[in-house]
């Protein structure tokens, strides 16, 4: 015990650990608030929390478990990225090589596993949040940032299902857009479409309805996996970024965790 | 063995598990929240509606499966009262669901279905929505015994005490994070990623399903046009999840777990949340099988089974099965039925709020007022079509194929 302890001694007073960690173990007030402070990632949080909020059976840890399960998502997808292109002849293939070649073949169950598990760890954690009554002033706004970052959630998800381009993907994504074809007023067979008119021509009509701007084209095909693999990788994890920082800093600038007043 | 399959697969079917759900619903928070008793009126009441299930099941026979169902469910709420919150009653409740699933694998037909790797996290859902629901109501329920008696919730014990970041909620994290890892390697590890053959756009298969959170949609289907239940009602659920922290005007509540202080709010959201949102999904996922016909869990998923199409729409019935002429051309006057009954609908809000929700409307203003009652008879016309469908194999309320507007 000795030992260890002066081994960690050793390290923690070292020059390069010092460099990088200013404040060595804090192991007294001053140093446990110039930790927090002292760190861009920690700092997320306060220095100090009410001690209802650190409890588990409070929060349930789902927002920290939805970010941490979104940084995996971004971690296993940046991976699948490097073996994954997002063509109709390689699509399907590349999956097929991911799953029989790659060592640590595991980057793909993990990514789709721990979609699956994002998403209903930010449905408890609406859950949660609603239990407490955690979206009444003055935290109305995060609630409806949150909101967002559901639906962003069902669309990465929603996103990335068509990607491996097996039967499962397309069937799925066909049957899920099909519905943008009943919007109504924009879909060329949802309600009211048929009056927007000029003249005799209809301007709703299958080549130009909400659908086809969904899916590229008339049928789910080349454009429609190209356009959903940038929204999945680009597009919609940017926003998501975004979203969340913003989410992030308001929980600090609402007070922190809830708790009663 | 046989019986016990028969009565869950009978149980299961669309509009009558749902029917159970809802009661069992209404039945958790009168007995256990509102500390309901049988003998009261809302005891009675339940006591009613459970004989009505029965003498109805003797010309419907699913309704007496009900029947006895409600009141098994009944008897054993009211004996544990709010004993249904201990920790030893959650740990058994756990146990007996386990059981029931272990037991269940070992059918071929749910084990089929149960264990396809798509579907194993919302088996997992299933367990973390009960336990969660569990937790939350355990927690509002010990909270507001205090506050009858004038005391405060238990989080008002510890909200005034602050800690360090470093190290309370710092390990609490790492502890978190280290285990989901652990987690998610074990799952990636042991269950492989679905793929099936490569992408054949001139073979579909049966059933086509969306991914499964959005399968409550799909569901939707079988009672809405795809205009509605595809576009109108997921804008509408998102635009109403928005607006909740602005028509709840209730300050009470805030920052703690409770029941007593917020029982219309926490009820309207938990069926939502709970009976429209995610079970929907787990009927889809689970008992819809191939030409979206329904499936008990014990079912094997016959793709000839033939489910003969009898709905009519509700002009049909009004004048041709009870008035005995054919329908009018014009539409208006043939579909004046469904006119009047959805403008009654529409109707309600203004009416109640001069009469007995005239508190509400005084409370919060009439934007509030009317915007949430919109979006909640919004919300609870899925459940009234899907009972009027079980009912009267209704179809459509309002038929418009004009301007392709059905309702
Ligand atoms: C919250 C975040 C995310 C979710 C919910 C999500 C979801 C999914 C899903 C469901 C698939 C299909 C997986 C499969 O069938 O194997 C997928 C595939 C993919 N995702 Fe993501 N993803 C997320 C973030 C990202 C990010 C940030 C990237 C890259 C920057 C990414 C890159 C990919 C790629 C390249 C694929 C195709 C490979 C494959 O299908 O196995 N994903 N994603
Ligand atoms: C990708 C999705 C999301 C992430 C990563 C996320 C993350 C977080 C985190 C880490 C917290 C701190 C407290 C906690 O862990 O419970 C939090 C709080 C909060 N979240 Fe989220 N969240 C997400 C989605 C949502 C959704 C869907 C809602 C609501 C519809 C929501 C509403 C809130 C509110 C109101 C708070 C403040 C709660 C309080 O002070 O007690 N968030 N979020």
């Amino acid at each position: 015990m000795a030992n260890l302890r002066g081994l960690q001694e050793g390290i923690v007073n070292s020059q390069i650990w010092k460099s990088v960690f200013r404040v060595g173990i804090p192991n007294t007030n001053r140093k446990r608030v110039l930790a927090v402070l002292g760190s861009l990632i920690l700092h997320l949080h306060p220095v100090k929390v009410r001690r209802s909020g650190v409890r588990m059976s409070y929060t349930w840890c789902m927002g920290g478990t939805s970010f941490f399960l979104f940084l995996v998502e971004t971690v296993t997808g940046l991976l699948l990225m490097f073996y994954y292109r997002p063509t109709i002849e390689y699509a399907f293939t590349d999956i097929m090589d991911l799953r029989e070649q790659a060592p640590f073949g595991i980057m793909r169950e993990m990514h789709r596993w721990g979609a699956h598990a994002m998403v209903i760890a930010v449905w408890l954690h609406m859950f949660r949040v609603f239990m407490t009554g955690s979206y009444k002033p003055p935290r109305e706004f995060n609630w409806n940032v949150g909101v967002i970052l559901l639906v962003l959630t069902l669309l990465l998800s929603f996103t990335g299902y068509l990607l491996p381009w097996d039967q499962l993907a397309i069937w799925a994504i066909t049957v899920g857009s099909s519905m943008a074809r009943a919007s109504p007023g924009a879909g060329n067979e949802g309600p009211m479409s048929g009056l927007v008119k000029l003249g005799d021509i209809r301007l709703i009509h299958a080549g130009d309805d909400a659908r086809f701007a969904l899916i590229g084209g008339r049928s789910i095909g080349a454009a429609t996996l190209l356009r959903f693999y940038v929204l999945h990788c680009v597009v919609i994890p940017l926003a998501a970024g975004f979203l969340m920082a913003i989410h992030f800093w308001r929980v600090r600038k609402d007070g922190g965790i809830s708790g009663p007043l | 063995m046989t019986f016990i399959k028969d009565f869950v697969n009978v149980l299961s079917a669309g509009s009558i598990s749902f029917l159970l759900l809802t009661s069992i619903f209404a039945l958790i928070i009168f007995f256990n929240l509102m500390n309901g008793r049988i003998r009261s009126a809302g005891g009675f009441a339940f006591i009613g509606f459970g004989l009505l299930m029965f003498l109805a099941g003797i010309f419907v026979p699913p309704l007496l499966y009900l029947g006895v169902a409600y009141f098994l469910i009944l008897f054993v709420l009211a004996r544990l009262g709010g004993r249904l919150w201990d920790t030893k009653i959650g740990l058994w409740l756990f146990v007996f669901g386990a059981l029931a699933f272990g037991l269940s694998m070992l059918d071929p037909n749910f084990f089929l279905i149960a264990a396809k790797p798509d579907n194993v996290p919302i088996v997992a859902m299933i367990f973390l929505l009960g336990f969660f629901t569990w937790l939350a109501l355990r927690k509002a329920y010990l909270n507001d015994t205090q506050l009858v008696v004038g005391g405060i919730p238990w989080e008002k014990t510890e909200s005034d005490e602050k800690l360090f970041t470093w190290p309370d909620l710092v390990y609490t994290e790492m502890l978190c994070m280290i285990l989901l890892t652990i987690v998610m390697i074990v799952w990636s590890v042991v269950l492989r990623a679905p793929l099936e053959e490569a992408a054949n756009p001139t073979s579909s298969p049966n059933p086509a399903k969306a991914p499964w959170y959005f399968l409550g949609l799909q569901e939707m289907l079988v009672y809405f046009d795809p205009w509605l239940a595809g576009v109108v009602l997921p804008t509408l659920i998102i635009v109403g999840l928005m607006a909740i922290p602005y028509i709840d005007t209730n300050p009470r509540g805030n920052g703690y777990y409770s029941f007593r202080e917020r029982k219309w709010e926490i009820s309207v959201f938990l069926y939502g949340f709970l009976v429209l949102w995610s079970f929907l999904i787990i009927t889809g996922t689970f008992l819809r099988g191939p030409n979206w016909n329904f499936f008990g869990p014990y079912e094997y998923w016959d793709p000839n089974k033939l489910v003969p199409l009898v709905n009519v729409d509700l002009s049909e019935l009004m004048w041709v099965k009870v008035l005995g002429t054919s329908l009018p051309k014009l539409w208006i006057i043939r579909e004046i039925f469904g006119l009047a009954l959805i403008g009654a609908y529409l109707g309600l809000p203004p009416v109640m709020a001069v009469g007995p929700f005239r508190r509400f409307y005084m409370k919060m203003g009439a934007a509030r007022y009317y915007v949430g009652a919109y979006l909640f008879l919004i919300m609870m016309s899925l459940p009234i079509k899907m009972v009027l469908r079980w009912l009267f194999n209704l179809k459509y309320i309002l038929h418009i194929q004009e301007i392709f507007f059905n309702v």
